[in-house]
């Protein structure tokens, strides 16, 4: 025994922390669009870790029913362009680094502005306050559904214009998609007798 | 309680009473702090054995909570990995009987039963090949991936009940997120290994497990709404008594349901007649032609895991989980032990007793399960993709919908189920059961949050 003491949420914060932002670094600097989705997924995943550490178990489990399954499809797609090796690695050209750099170093800023903005955030933390638990679950439910508990006006609009969204977007999706009569199938059948 | 609030109330009330609520200008549901019971992440339900690390053998506590998340990781992990051993074993079994065969006799004495563990020495004693075309990396990562998925599942499913790794009041969410990440192992693995027939197996099982999972959800709001609550101990536990209280006969669409709920199981974790990802007439064995040894067998361990993850979340969704068909232990031995040696129902031994044969029992029903799916994959034949999608998109999706509207409308209007049995609550002291979301008031609201809501409340409408 060592006699330290290990405090287990701080030290898991920082694991997954460092994983997250470990493999998000390793998204923008690899060029192999395969591994890219990969690292996605394990910075993805350490999210939903953070988010489950939080006691916040239905946005943790969210976060891997939409981001970490949402990026399976882009691994999907990133597979069937690769597997024709036309473009099995992404060459960033200085132009898209500027770019990008630029757009990134924004988000970061503001990010990062608001963060401090927190005026808790600047006094000392205490010096042991077990994190309430609280079950958010029923919170967001009721507060889709256009109950808030702490007053407001809830997210049902929000909710179903959203829904309505959707629904436009996945009947676009299957007109783009459905199977089109080509002129040469529809002569050919002409023919037959 | 609120009044005009129960537990078993049908939705309607409680919709009602949802909509009144604001009026009285107080919060709806006060939440208890629960952090007595998940405390750091590392939680076991009661922390017991915890308690029992602190206080007898007085270990810090941080020492404690690791020692028992390590205890937990370790009964997990050799569950799967024990079971892939004992139903390799059993598919065996079941395949040849089906056949007309005795499958395996020899190894270990009678009925082959260490047929598997040969295999198991024979697959670590194989060469580690990554082909020369493959991407190793990526090629080496995906059966641990594969496998982390397929584990990840159990850290929320418990076993009896308040036996469970962690509780989380979204546990079936969280399972069926995780059940649908193990594909991801699959493709990289198709990806990785630089062959056609691994690639085409990959892209095959992607499209499945995707479209599948849309019914899969569906179905398993249906259990859901019956019990009002997503937490698993709190579903398993609304249908203690005789079995007439298990979910599948609460009414039709319920029993309807489970039957697409189990089709598009066997579909998600890839198994005949849905198994074309490794179909090999045509890809010669999918996704894992290129790979050998123990990286292969992974694939197997994280297939097993999966099957008989989702047949225990369907025995506790449908088929009462860890109670049996008639309270023979809990309302019988139980008391009858308790009697005897005068302590008290409540007594750890007695709880722990209890709970053992209720792990015993969930345990029994998800190998039924597993074997039912044998006894399928042996049987039919394998389906072409177009049936696989059609199946899904034509017949499962359709009935899973039907199947959720019939459940709003028998929690709407209760009187109109034609499975009355349910009604009978035969032994089951089913009031008694808390709902951890929810509907219930967890400790007395304070006068100043009543105060300041109505505040709010009344500015809001003068505003």
């Amino acid at each position: 025994m060592i006699g330290a003491v290990i405090d287990w949420s701080a030290f898991l914060f920082y694991l997954f922390a460092a994983v997250a932002c470990g493999f998000a670094l390793a998204v923008v600097l690899s060029n192999h669009i395969v591994h890219m989705a990969f690292y996605l997924t394990l910075a993805l995943g350490a999210t939903a870790g953070l988010f489950l550490l939080t006691g916040s178990q239905f946005v943790g489990a969210m976060q891997f029913m939409i981001y970490v399954g949402g990026t399976l499809v882009l691994l999907v797609f990133g597979v069937m362009l690769t597997a024709q090796h036309r473009f099995v690695s992404i060459r960033t050209r200085a132009g898209e680094w500027i770019t990008a750099a630029v757009l990134g170093g924004a988000l970061l800023m503001l990010l990062g502005y608001v963060a401090w903005a927190v005026p808790d955030w600047h006094a000392a933390p205490p010096a042991h306050v077990p994190p309430e638990q609280v079950e958010s679950t029923s919170r967001l439910g009721l507060a889709l559904t256009g109950v808030r508990m702490d007053g407001g006006s809830g997210y049902a609009l929000p909710f179903v214009i959203v829904s309505v969204h959707l629904l436009v977007v996945l009947i676009g999706a299957g007109y783009l998609a459905r199977a089109r009569v080509r002129v040469s199938d529809a002569a050919a059948r002409k023919e037959m007798p | 309680m609120l009044p005009g609030v129960q537990v078993g109330q049908p939705v309607a009330h409680r919709l009602a009473y949802l909509w009144r609520a604001p009026a009285w200008g107080r919060p709806l549901l006060v939440e208890r702090s629960s952090w007595d019971r998940c405390r750091r992440g590392l939680s076991i339900e009661g922390n017991d054995v915890v308690e029992f690390f602190e206080a007898t053998l007085n270990w810090p506590s941080w020492l404690a909570w690791t020692a028992v998340a390590l205890i937990q990781c370790f009964l997990l992990i050799n569950l799967v990995a024990g079971g892939a051993l004992f139903f390799i074993w059993l598919e065996r079994k079941v395949a040849g009987r089906i056949q007309d065969r005795l499958g395996p006799t020899r190894v270990g004495g009678k009925f082959g039963w260490l047929q598997t563990l040969a295999d198991g020495i024979k697959l670590l004693a194989k060469e580690d090949i990554v082909p020369k075309e493959a991407d190793p990396f990526l090629f080496r990562m995906a059966p641990y991936v594969s496998f982390t998925a397929s584990f990840c599942g159990w850290l929320a499913l418990p076993f009896a009940d308040n036996w469970v790794g962690q509780r989380l009041n979204v546990a079936v969410f969280f399972i069926v997120a995780i059940v649908g990440l193990e594909v991801f192992g699959v493709i990289l693995a198709g990806y990785a290994s630089g062959s056609k027939w691994s690639l085409f197996g990959a892209m095959r099982e992607a499209a499945q497990v995707v479209s599948y999972e849309v019914p899969l959800g569906l179905c398993i709001v249906v259990p859901v709404m019956i019990a009002g609550s997503m937490d698993l101990v709190t579903i398993g536990n609304k249908q203690a008594g005789y079995f007439t209280n298990w979910f599948i006969f609460h009414d039709p669409a319920a029993f309807v349901v489970f039957w697409v709920y189990f089709t598009c199981a066997v579909a998600s974790v890839n198994r005949a007649p849905f198994d074309l990802a490794e179909a090999e007439s045509e890809l010669v064995a999918g996704f894992h032609t290129e790979y050998s040894g123990l990286r292969w067998s992974f694939f197997f361990m994280a297939e097993y895991g999966s099957m008989l993850l989702v047949s225990a979340l369907a025995a506790i969704l449908f088929f009462g989980g860890w109670h049996g068909p008639f309270p023979i232990i809990s309302q019988g031995l139980v008391p009858a032990l308790a009697a005897m040696t005068g302590a008290s129902v409540d007594s750890p031994v007695l709880v722990y007793l209890a709970n053992l044969a209720g792990c015993a029992n969930l345990i029994f029903k998800a190998v039924i399960g597993v074997t039912v799916m044998m006894w399928v994959r042996w049987t039919l034949p394998r389906l072409r993709i177009d049936q696989v999608l059609t199946t899904c998109l034509k017949y499962c999706v359709p009935l899973a919908a039907l199947c959720f509207l019939a459940e709003v409308w028998f929690q709407l209007y209760p009187h109109t189920n034609p499975m009355p049995l349910n009604r009978l609550q035969w032994g089951a002291p089913r009031a008694s059961i808390e709902v951890r979301e929810g509907w219930l008031p967890l400790s007395p609201v304070s006068p100043d949050d009543v105060q300041e809501a109505q505040l709010t409340h009344s500015q809001e409408h003068r505003g």
